[in-house]
């Protein structure tokens, strides 16, 4: 495993547009997160200071930064899906396999680096939120820090999911651009499934539990949006405003299954596809 | 003898395209063989095959005694196909230590089989600047870093200019003298033929012939002659029953034998006569003759 991992890493690394997107994808969020942690005083007029918010308490700050965080994930998803692309215009991956790479090692070698830049992100994530955390949070009790850390899970089955998607696409299209654009028809198309559920159900409720099954609107839920929760916890009387943004293993599972299934139809794709 | 490849009724089809069919051969260890053939005739197609980069759609083939995987076996190969394939923002020296990496080789093979190619003062430059030349050289490194059993070239002087046809011929050579056994898939038959001692020839996914080069065609070959009593000669070469067909082109008279003479003798035969030969060659047909024979038979 890691001869697979570090034949991936000399190939990312060695790449500058790689390298520049790999930091993008880690230390901007990262910075955005320290940034805003800070006190901006604006010439005096008035200070910005999100801490104030309580946004940064224990335990809704895992939810929080989980959440902004992953929006981040594009970048790294460019990365895996040249990744593949750059084998395929280089004729790299023929020449892999005839030096003796197998295909499922060639498909491996790719997830493995995923899940590697995956819990990396997660750590960074996690420390960052831990020492904001224990600077801004007026509760500092063991009990409520690490309540709520399976977001921190969440986070990171989300980030695999979604970059195996990208591997998946990668494989099938060959081409980086179009990959992409696929990422994006397939978010219309999961829009399509929820009309057309709507329309075979009759009500909102159904369509939203077959768009749930659905692989990016799957990998959305496991950290839902915390603005309502936010009002919440400031608005104590606002209760309507009450949603489930709890990570539940049944989401969990979802995800992994499609992981499971784009990583399984990558390696399909390879062994029958004549190169 | 060793056999390091046996391929049995292969059969390739793209769609109705039968790229390969029913082809058998076998590669012995030590011999250098060629593959041989137009463009389209399959060579390509089954070496991709044999290298687990195609698909077949039936038959089977066995590397080595037939008891190792296709992928243990590949470590143990050196292969191009086509075009040099290599990562271009990384130099020769960091590409090279990739392939190392996937064959699980030392990485002091690197600079040893850098210094063989020539290549060894520009192994920190980028593989994106690189001549073609220089990239198939680079290929050819590559593919040895493992000490392989069997090197397999495709087409390994495909657009290179007359200088770096002659580099990578003669460096095929020298490989081949090391006792390495190379299977190597060419159109131009000049370079089959300096190179190789065994064919196999392939036409529309099938095979013609496979044997040593020399005996592609059961033939004794033939004298070349020139003299100034020519009449004489061709009344005397008609009647001989040694020779078959005669071919006149002015003052060159070419003689085919139907049976085995040398040419000493047949000076010896002739100066008996008292016709006195003012040029004498014994030749065999060249490969391309062959190749243009076997194919028309067909």
């Amino acid at each position: 495993m890691l001869r697979l991992i570090n034949l991936e890493l000399q190939k990312l690394l060695l790449s500058r547009v790689n390298k520049v997107l790999i930091f993008i994808s880690f230390i901007l969020p990262f910075t955005v997160l320290i940034l805003s942690s800070i006190k901006i005083n604006f010439f005096g007029f008035f200070t910005l200071e999100l801490g104030e918010l309580g946004i940064f308490n224990f335990p809704i700050i895992w939810h929080i930064t989980t959440f902004f965080a992953s929006y981040f994930k594009l970048f790294f998803a460019i990365v895996v899906v040249s990744m593949i692309g750059n084998e395929y215009s280089n004729k790299t991956i023929k020449q892999n396999l005839i030096d003796g790479l197998s295909k499922k090692e060639f498909i491996l070698s790719k997830f493995y680096t995923i899940v590697f830049f995956s819990l990396i992100s997660t750590i960074l994530i996690g420390v960052a939120s831990f020492l904001i955390g224990l600077y801004y949070s007026s509760y500092t009790e063991a009990s409520i820090i690490f309540r709520e850390t399976e977001y921190l899970l969440a986070y990171f089955v989300k980030l695999v999911g979604f970059f195996s998607l990208c591997l998946f696409f990668g494989m099938l299209l060959k081409r980086s651009a179009f990959a992409l654009a696929f990422l994006f028809v397939l978010y219309i198309v999961e829009w399509l499934i929820f009309w057309g559920s709507y329309e075979a159900f009759g009500n909102a409720d159904s369509a939203w539990k077959v768009k749930n099954f659905l692989p990016l609107e799957s990998m959305y839920k496991l950290i839902d949006q915390p603005f309502q929760r936010i009002i919440i916890t400031k608005y104590p009387d606002k209760m309507d405003l009450a949603y489930d943004y709890a990570v539940h293993w049944y989401e969990i599972a979802i995800v992994m299954g499609w992981t499971a299934l784009f990583v399984f139809l990558s390696y399909r794709l390879l062994k029958v596809r004549d190169l | 003898m060793d056999t390091i490849l046996t391929i049995n009724n292969l059969t390739k089809k793209f769609g109705y395209l039968t790229a390969v069919k029913d082809l058998s051969f076998t590669i012995n260890k030590g011999n250098v063989y060629g593959i041989l053939g137009p463009n389209g005739s399959g060579k390509s197609t089954t070496l991709g095959i044999v290298l687990n980069v195609v698909n077949k759609t039936s038959g089977d083939f066995n590397w080595f005694d037939g008891k190792t995987t296709t992928h243990d076996a590949l470590k143990k190969v050196g292969a191009i196909i086509e075009r040099p394939n290599f990562y271009p923002y990384m130099s020769a020296y960091q590409n090279l230590k990739l392939v190392c990496k996937i064959k699980e080789v030392d990485f002091s093979k690197i600079d040893e089989k850098l210094e063989i190619v020539g290549l060894s003062d520009r192994k920190d430059s980028k593989f994106s600047t690189y001549s073609l030349g220089m990239k198939q050289r680079l290929a050819i490194a590559s593919a040895l870093l493992n000490d392989p059993e069997i090197l397999i070239l495709d087409e390994p002087t495909n657009g290179l200019d007359p200088q770096g046809i002659h580099q990578i011929r003669s460096l095929i050579k020298q490989i081949a003298s090391n006792g390495t056994t190379i299977l190597l898939a060419s159109h131009l038959l000049d370079e089959v033929e300096k190179v190789c001692s065994h064919v196999v020839v392939l036409r529309k996914g099938e095979k013609l012939y496979s044997g040593r080069v020399d005996e592609m065609i059961s033939s004794y070959g033939f004298f070349e002659l020139k003299t100034n009593k020519q009449d004489e000669l061709i009344k005397l070469l008609e009647t001989d029953q040694n020779f078959g067909k005669l071919k006149v082109e002015g003052e060159l008279i070419t003689a085919f034998l139907n049976e085995p003479m040398d040419a000493s003798a047949f000076n010896k035969l002739m100066f008996e006569k008292g016709i006195t030969l003012s040029h004498l060659v014994k030749r065999k047909e060249s490969l391309e003759e062959q190749f243009l024979q076997l194919t028309d038979n067909q």
